[in-house]
């Protein structure tokens, strides 16, 4: 009876490990939220047409900020086949040998991405990464509240709005904001530098409503909140559900940055990665995806097209005169971003 | 129990008893496994990170931090604007909201309970079905929710605004965050303490009553006592989430309302900095623990067979 028992246990157990190995082939995603085209009112599907077209399976999941995702990787146990950080940290993964280099011969596709997202300082060859998608940073705004039009980062510091302003809850993209008001160089090595950033952000403080990421969406289109910087695509769909919101480049500059799909270096799928990476450069699918997602496509056969959504969009495309006055992040050194947490840590406990 | 060891306990009866001993132990392993791969293990696990640095050299520094005991010797402003006094800060007001959500839960949730307990069966399992119903929704949602209805432009100040009233400030305020806690909790008091007094047994309060007691005496001497089981595993199970909680006071209590949960979920997750996050959960279970043993020791005499956990 026992030994009955025993066999039936095993009987079950086994198919259970079986399983995860089932010949099946599949590619393990770790993406943004609401980053990629899902089939939501009419659009595709992006993951089930690869799905379809490959017969690769694609299992889907989420990171919340570039520290996130580097903390997911660092600590090891996830098997990602495909990741898509920011710029600096792309930068920091190939620093730490924590992406791989991609094939460039299976992503035929690559002809397709503009030659001004070629060569990026923080993958300067060209090996570990290619560009997805690009976001700039901007000031959202409710014109009910809010006189005139905000062309300086400083409103974010106006009394008169106290309360009623929103910060980033990351510390990089809240440092740069404060880094931008005071003109400074947003990747500067200089302690000093960083010192005042948060001295700045300290004051900031008081008449802060929140620091927010995806509650922004929220605060913003509720009309709780009336000032916030965020990233223009996601003005787009926020202004969806409140018309009273604009958007604006304050002239002090502002930041921009390369979400760029990359391998992790303990990937089991690499073909299939590329795969994916080839399939997302296909002209449909990126045609899908940027609109979207609404942030800017490095893919020519989307911005050249004339039936695109935001085809020469003034927000999305902004001219040169706003392109040049941008900055973007590189890595810092590790030093140094730990010094910047501890300030960060110091501003939110404060 | 003593009397029956005084018997000789023949050779079938031995036999028995170790079986049963044997099926005990069967019976009660994947508890104790459970509890050593995601208790045990892991508690050894923050104790390592807590005194160790990054390279994995022992320090105490992670601790002295974070008690303000020793001032940064690097990565501090100069001009000294900033001093790490500020763990202290957080873990004070961590204390005093989870104690003041625990005190609010328990005076809310003790006559619902008494009076529950003493209303007919079916009665009685409706409204306790009803205590419970918020708990079959997700937490976070819970939270959200809530802030959604306290907001300036929410629910609850919309409708104020409709009949007239003046908008009143709620969100992003220490009553939001406490509010918060309470919501979330407050099940975790009524039940326990809901559970002692229906198995209450009632003669005792009947005997006070002929005896003499008025009101007031029969609940001082019987009642309390007698659910004093209940109320301290009910406050043990609100205050230490409570304490602990990170969500509640980041959707509630805005950028100025920050606990130590909070701090402690950025730094393992924004700065990757195991070391230090490993020491604050450190110190605070220390904290949590003392409090639990102070209050233990005040409920010892008068909680006879209440299930007390630490």
């Amino acid at each position: 009876m026992k030994k009955l028992a025993v066999l039936l246990l095993v009987a079950l157990v086994i198919p259970l490990i079986v399983s995860c190995n089932s010949d099946r082939p599949v590619v393990y995603v770790c993406n943004w939220g609401e980053y990629i085209s899902d089939g939501l009112d009419d659009s595709m599907d992006v993951n089930r047409e690869f799905e379809e077209r490959t017969g690769i399976k694609v299992v889907y999941d989420n990171f919340t900020s570039n520290e996130d995702l580097y903390a997911k990787l660092k600590a090891g146990g996830t098997q990602y086949d495909i990741i898509i950080p920011s710029d600096y940290m792309v930068e920091r993964l190939i620093a730490e040998g924590l992406v791989q280099k991609i094939n460039f011969d299976n992503i035929p596709n690559y002809v397709n991405i503009l030659d001004e997202y070629k060569n990026l300082p923080f993958d300067p060859n060209n090996e570990y990464s290619v560009p997805y998608n690009v976001g700039m940073v901007g000031l959202i705004y409710n014109t009910k509240e809010v006189e005139g039009v905000p062309d300086s980062w400083e409103i974010l510091w106006d009394q008169k709005y106290s309360g009623k302003i929103l910060n980033f809850k990351n510390p990089r993209d809240a440092f740069a904001i404060a880094q931008f008001a005071l003109g400074l160089n947003i990747n500067s090595t200089d302690t000093k530098d960083w010192d005042a950033a948060a001295i700045k952000l300290v004051e900031q403080k008081p008449l802060l409503q929140m620091f927010v990421m995806d509650e922004v969406f929220n605060k913003m289109e509720t009309g709780e909140a009336i000032l916030a910087p965020y990233y223009a695509g996601d003005y787009f769909t926020m202004a969806e559900n409140n018309p009273d919101l604009a958007f604006v480049y304050p002239k002090e500059g502002t930041n921009r940055f390369v979400d760029s799909i990359c391998i992790p270096a303990n990937a089991k799928n690499k073909e299939n990665a590329e795969k994916y990476i080839n399939f997302l450069l296909e002209s449909d699918v990126a045609l899908a995806n940027a609109e979207y997602i609404y942030y800017a496509s490095p893919n020519k056969t989307v911005v050249e097209n004339p039936d695109y959504l935001l085809y020469q969009d003034e927000i999305t495309y902004p001219s040169q005169e706003v392109m040049a006055n941008t900055q973007s992040f590189t890595h810092l050194p590790n030093e140094l971003i730990e010094y910047m947490n501890r300030l960060w840590s110091d501003i939110l406990m404060k | 129990m003593k009397k029956y060891e005084s018997f000789p306990v023949s050779p079938v009866e031995k036999k028995r008893r170790r079986k049963r001993e044997r099926q005990a132990a069967l019976i009660t392993s994947p508890y104790l496994l459970w509890m050593i791969i995601f208790t045990l293990i892991p508690m050894i696990f923050v104790v390592y990170y807590a005194f160790t640095d990054a390279t994995g050299a022992f320090t105490i520094n992670n601790v002295k931090g974070l008690l303000g005991l020793e001032k940064e010797t690097q990565n501090v402003i100069q001009s000294g604007t900033f001093i790490r006094l500020d763990f202290v800060k957080i873990f004070w007001r961590s204390m005093w909201y989870g104690a003041v959500a625990t005190v609010v839960c328990l005076l809310i949730a003790y006559p619902v309970a008494y009076f529950v307990s003493q209303m007919r069966e079916n009665r009685q399992q409706i409204i306790i079905t009803l205590v419970m119903l918020p708990m079959w929704m997700n937490f976070i949602l819970r939270t959200y929710a809530l802030m959604k209805m306290l907001e300036d432009t929410g629910i609850i100040n919309t409708a104020f605004t409709k009949l007239g009233l003046p908008v009143i400030h709620m969100i992003n305020t220490p009553f939001a965050v406490i509010l918060g806690m309470v919501y979330n909790f407050l099940p975790y008091m009524v039940l326990p303490i809901y559970s002692v007094m229906s198995k209450m047994d009632y003669s005792l309060i009947e005997a006070a009553q002929d005896l003499g007691c008025n009101r007031m005496r029969v609940f001082t001497k019987v009642i309390l006592p007698l659910s004093m089981g209940g109320v301290v595993s009910g406050i043990t199970m609100v205050f230490v989430p409570s304490v602990s909680t990170f969500y509640i006071s980041q959707k509630l209590g805005g950028g100025t309302n920050e606990m130590i949960g909070d701090v402690i979920e950025r730094t393992f997750l924004t700065e990757t900095n195991y070391n230090v996050g490993a020491a604050i959960s450190l110190v605070l279970m220390i904290l949590i623990f003392i409090c639990m043993a102070v209050m233990n020791r005040f409920s010892e005499d008068e909680s006879q067979g209440g299930s007390i956990i630490v």
